[in-house]
């Protein structure tokens, strides 16, 4: 299963860092990043991330990514891939 | 992998407009749960429901993580109870509304709908009882709901029941006065009732469907409402492009929501409603969407010609994302669940006449509309006999859900809180009907209804 992890939010240090570590504690996947930072200090990544391998339940997953994201002062969405895709492409 | 903007679009609509699936209801078919004896078709009801809706709102809560996607209600409608109680010598059918009511307690759903009877030709043996049942049902339970269909295109108009329901309605409210008078909130009389509605309160299993099968009702004004925003100063043909656009992105999350669903609970998938339909939150209203396009007030003039391109145009967008549309499909005007209808009537812009110009155009009827507790059976009856009349000749479901405010009068309000939000009292004609509605019998059907 594939989901798409955002994260939004002032721009700081350390927000790569924090999510792929959680990330890669629970052995997930990344398969594509993108990030920007707009405006000056608006900073945003959307994350392609594979599940399969992952060692605990999503919603323990987002529970813990939106954990990150209190403590980044960021606000953190996982979400299943299918979503985007039934809404976007036909 | 995909566009940045459109990842980012589906969180907005989520996060900040609303955009959530309304409900996903299981329909469940009673027809095998019939036999002679009330006691035994209550335990048979009470497991056939706790059996096939065990895992329905667990599988809801699972699929809302995994999506991102809130599923506000987790239902279940039933085949109408008319047809179930009939075959006992009962002489009311409360037992089985509480029955029903025990089910969905223990399933954890907040509605089970079909205590219903569909008499717009006649009664049969159990109609008459289930609808005499109607008032003590709703008042000694929680989470049923009642509907009543009273006419058809194909049938015409069964005025004797249009008096029953004015007489019944009345009842049902003053049993519930202690609780703002909720039991009419939960009862619904129908013109052309549509046998797959996954919305409440009017939600029943028809006969003609399967065993068991899982609809899904989507919601969404807060994101119509600001793509029209966002479009500015464009022609209204733009407009209802943008609606289009918006409702098919809306219907295509409710078909994988659906489709999901009913593979996890083993039931086919049924039907998609493509409705708009409000709650009291602001910015997630049917009557701002109208103002958005540009009325001052919601109400005046222009209201319904600006409501049949919404409804229209909902449809046509959302028609291509599913693979089978049903339900009420439209745009729903309830006045208490919509910030904004509640705005307009405070405001003096909103009236029941124009309410019921409205419903000639859109998917529903004049639905959660609270009127002076004093208002006699008779015009509650007419006010049914008029919107009937509507779906009738316009061959389109018309509904009223109005709720006699006991004790209170215009300038006062029912609160009922949470979805269902708040009525304030609306002023009826004051000139009685009561003639015309004692006529009893049944106005022919149309003569557009022989088609074949």
């Amino acid at each position: 299963m594939r989901a798409i992890l955002t994260v939004a939010g002032k721009d700081r240090t350390g927000v790569i860092a924090r999510i792929s570590n959680t990330l890669s504690q629970h052995s997930v996947n990344i398969l594509d990043v993108r990030q920007n930072v707009m405006g000056g200090d608006l900073f945003a990544m959307i994350m392609l991330v594979e599940l399969d391998g992952c060692d605990i339940s999503f919603p323990a997953l987002t529970a813990q990514l939106e954990a990150d994201g209190v403590e980044l002062g960021m606000k953190v969405h996982l979400m299943h891939e299918d979503i985007f895709n039934a809404m976007h492409r036909i | 992998m995909l566009n940045s903007f459109d990842i980012l679009e589906t969180i907005k609509m989520i996060e900040d407009e609303h955009l959530d699936i309304r409900t996903i209801t299981m329909g469940i078919s009673l027809l095998d749960c019939i036999s002679g004896d009330i006691q035994a078709v209550s335990d048979k009801i009470y497991d056939k429901i706790t059996r096939r809706a065990e895992h329905l709102v667990r599988t809801g809560e699972e699929i809302e993580a995994e999506l991102g996607i809130p599923i506000i209600n987790k239902r279940i409608s039933v085949t109408p109870i008319a047809l179930i109680g009939a075959a006992t010598d009962a002489d009311s059918y409360v037992p089985l509304a509480q029955a029903l009511d025990r089910a969905a307690q223990t399933c954890g759903v907040n509605f089970v709908g079909g205590f219903s009877a569909l008499v717009q030709k006649g009664f049969a043996k159990g109609d008459e009882i289930l609808i005499r049942s109607i008032p003590e049902a709703l008042a000694s339970t929680e989470l049923v709901c009642s509907s009543v269909n009273v006419a058809s295109t194909k049938a015409g108009i069964n005025l004797d029941a249009v008096r029953m329901m004015g007489e019944v309605i009345r009842e049902t409210a003053e049993r519930t006065a202690d609780r703002q008078c909720i039991g009419a909130g939960k009862l619904v009389v129908f013109a052309n009732a549509v046998e797959d509605n996954p919305f409440m309160a009017g939600a029943f299993h028809g006969v003609g469907e399967a065993d068991c099968v899982l609809n899904v009702g989507v919601s969404g004004p807060g994101v119509v409402h600001s793509a029209i925003r966002r479009a500015g100063d464009c022609s209204i043909n733009e407009v209802a492009d943008i609606i289009k656009k918006t409702a098919f992105k809306i219907t295509r999350m409710g078909q994988l929501v659906g489709s999901i669903a009913s593979e996890r609970l083993g039931v086919p998938f049924g039907i998609v409603d493509l409705s708009l339909a409000p709650t009291p939150a602001v910015g997630d209203s049917v009557a701002r969407i109208l103002e958005e396009v540009g009325l001052e007030c919601c109400g005046t003039h222009g209201t319904t010609a600006i409501l049949a391109m919404l409804n229209d145009a909902v449809k046509k967008g959302g028609v291509m994302a599913s693979a089978a549309v049903g339900g009420l499909s439209g745009a729903f005007i309830p006045v208490s669940e919509d910030e904004g209808m509640i705005h307009a009537v405070h405001a003096g812009s909103l009236h029941l006449d124009k309410l019921e110009a409205m419903t000639a155009v859109c998917s529903v009827g004049l639905d959660m509309i609270a009127i002076p507790g004093d208002t006699p059976a008779d015009t509650i009856s007419a006010i049914i006999a008029d919107e009937a009349a509507i779906g009738v000749v316009n061959s389109k479901t018309t509904a009223v859900r109005i709720i006699p405010a006991i004790g209170k009068q215009v300038g006062e309000e029912l609160e009922f809180g949470g979805l269902l939000g708040s009525a304030p009292v609306m002023d009826v004609h004051p000139f009685s009907a009561s003639r015309f509605i004692s006529r009893g019998g049944r106005i022919p059907a149309p003569m557009h209804s022989l088609k074949n």
